[in-house]
């Protein structure tokens, strides 16, 4: 692809994905209200469809307060990571046959192992530079469940890894053409799909800033639009999370009759749809809970998995 | 992981279940004819004014609301000079309305005093004080009261003996 192609591709992944997440704002307000049995914003815009541009100018013109027992710097810089490192993991998600930021790189699902990884430093940093008892309970909270679910997350991988035979992301969609590894995978499919709740910090799993005992947990402390910028980092985290599990599970691209693109973006939205669902019906687990839930039930299911594939390849 | 499944599909089936939303300011809600909102102070079927400026409801009131100044008419009629509720601080708790020895003040299915400055919150007597007699229409004070303030005389109400002339000696 020409280099002009290439800007073009990465403008349109990025701002398809900024759009997605403030959409996703309006989206998944609505459709908690619809399973909560209410309306949600419906009043700005046809259907309240203009509610996130609403929230993102109220947010604008709030005074964006750090406090004065925070370290600064860093308490500025936190909230940045965690938008970079979602908005980067998406540059190696292929969305259509040929089009992906880096989607044919040999390396894509480390890179976006490696991207996860790098933004649990923006919780962790946000709670701890903030100097408060919730913020920093909740940063706290955060590095613990991050990194011990992102060893289930890449482990539930190396059982797709084994089959597609590569790190490329790309390749890993073009091997699911006859079969989409939901089905040789299931267990892996189920750990992914809960380390990536995880790791989103979504309900169930939002522990690090559980309201009801944390007040807001890692981002007590945050106003104006660097809370935005968590908040919106957690929208892009979600589409990013949705559009990897298309990827690596559910066939990315294909399925029939329809062009790539839709499918692609067709199996996304299902899941973020899915994703908003756990959030309308499940209680949140104790933080113990949550450890040995991931330590106890979750890794030995991902070895089993691992093994199992491992063995069946092997076979002749 | 068979109850996460089972209250998934609980909540998904909320989907096709009537909303419980009223659209509030098209669409508002059925408000019950003892619901306590905004004060009112009624009056008698008459037309006179119902409150004897006794200050049992600015005593019994929790947070102070209300304030008033008693005064008297060339008959001896009480009434209240000025009458003032500060419904910026009123918690609508209707301990007045107990209080008040003649319905004068009232707690009415009305909610919707928003107002942009706080000071027009604080509402005096002709804001307050309604035409008709609110939610008790036959009720007259001065009709069942002792005294005589040019309502009716000493002993005409519906269950008075008529007064004893002291003076008498007759049983
Ligand atoms: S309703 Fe309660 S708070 Fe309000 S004026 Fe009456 S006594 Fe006071
Ligand atoms: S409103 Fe009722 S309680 Fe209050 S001063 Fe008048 S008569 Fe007394």
């Amino acid at each position: 692809m020409t280099t002009g192609g290439q800007i073009v591709v990465i403008i349109m992944i990025m701002g398809g994905a900024l759009s997605l997440a403030a959409g996703l704002i309006w989206v998944e307000r609505r459709l908690l209200g619809l399973w909560q049995d209410r309306y949600g914003p419906n009043r700005v815009g046809p259907f309240g469809i203009l509610q996130p541009l609403a929230d993102a100018i109220k947010l604008l013109f709030k005074e964006d307060w750090s406090p004065p027992f925070a370290d600064r710097s860093v308490f500025l810089i936190a909230p940045a990571v965690i938008f970079a490192t979602a908005l980067l993991s998406l540059a190696v998600v292929p969305v259509a046959p040929g089009i992906g930021v880096v989607a044919e790189w040999n390396v894509g699902l480390l890179f976006f192992l490696a991207m996860a990884s790098l933004g649990a430093y923006s919780v962790i940093l946000g709670g701890w530079a903030s100097n408060s008892k919730y913020s920093l309970l909740g940063g706290l909270r955060a590095a613990a469940q991050m990194l011990s679910y992102e060893v289930f997350m890449g482990l539930s991988l190396a059982g797709v890894v084994v089959l597609a035979g590569s790190f490329s992301l790309a390749e890993i969609v073009r091997a699911q053409a006859d079969l989409w590894y939901v089905v040789p995978q299931f267990l892996g499919f189920v750990v992914f799909l809960i380390a990536g709740l995880a790791e989103t910090r979504r309900l169930p799993f939002d522990l690090p800033e559980s309201e009801t005992e944390l007040i807001a947990g890692f981002h007590t402390e945050y106003s104006g639009m660097s809370f935005g910028l968590f908040f919106v980092g957690e929208y892009i985290g979600i589409i990013t999370i949705s559009a990897l599990i298309t990827t690596f599970f559910l066939g990315g691209w294909h399925g029939p009759l329809l062009p790539p693109l839709v499918w692609f973006l067709l199996k996304t939205l299902v899941l973020i749809a899915v994703f908003v669902l756990f959030r309308a019906a499940m209680p949140r687990p104790r933080f113990d809970q949550l450890m040995a839930w991931g330590w106890k039930i979750l890794l030995p299911i991902t070895l089993i998995n691992l093994l199992v594939t491992g063995a069946v390849v092997a076979l002749p | 992981m068979v109850f996460v499944l089972r209250s998934l599909w609980v909540v998904l089936q909320h989907m096709f279940r009537k909303r419980e939303t009223y659209r509030y300011p098209e669409e508002k809600a059925p408000l019950p004819p003892r619901w306590r909102g905004r004060i009112v102070l009624a009056r008698d079927p008459d037309g006179g004014e119902r409150c004897v400026a006794c200050y049992l409801c600015a005593v019994s009131c929790p947070v102070d609301c209300i304030a008033l100044q008693a005064t008297e008419d060339d008959q001896g009629r009480r009434y209240p000079d000025w009458f003032r509720i500060n419904f910026s601080r009123c918690i609508y708790c209707g301990l007045c309305e107990e209080a008040c020895p003649t319905y004068a003040i009232q707690l009415i299915p009305d909610y919707e005093m928003s107002e942009y400055r706080r000071d027009k919150l604080v509402y005096e007597k002709e804001h307050l004080l309604i035409e008709g007699p609110g939610k008790y229409p036959h009720y007259n004070f001065y009709r069942e009261a002792g005294v005589s303030v040019g309502v009716k005389d000493p002993g005409e109400s519906r269950e008075e003996e008529p007064p004893v002339d002291i003076r008498s000696l007759l049983p």
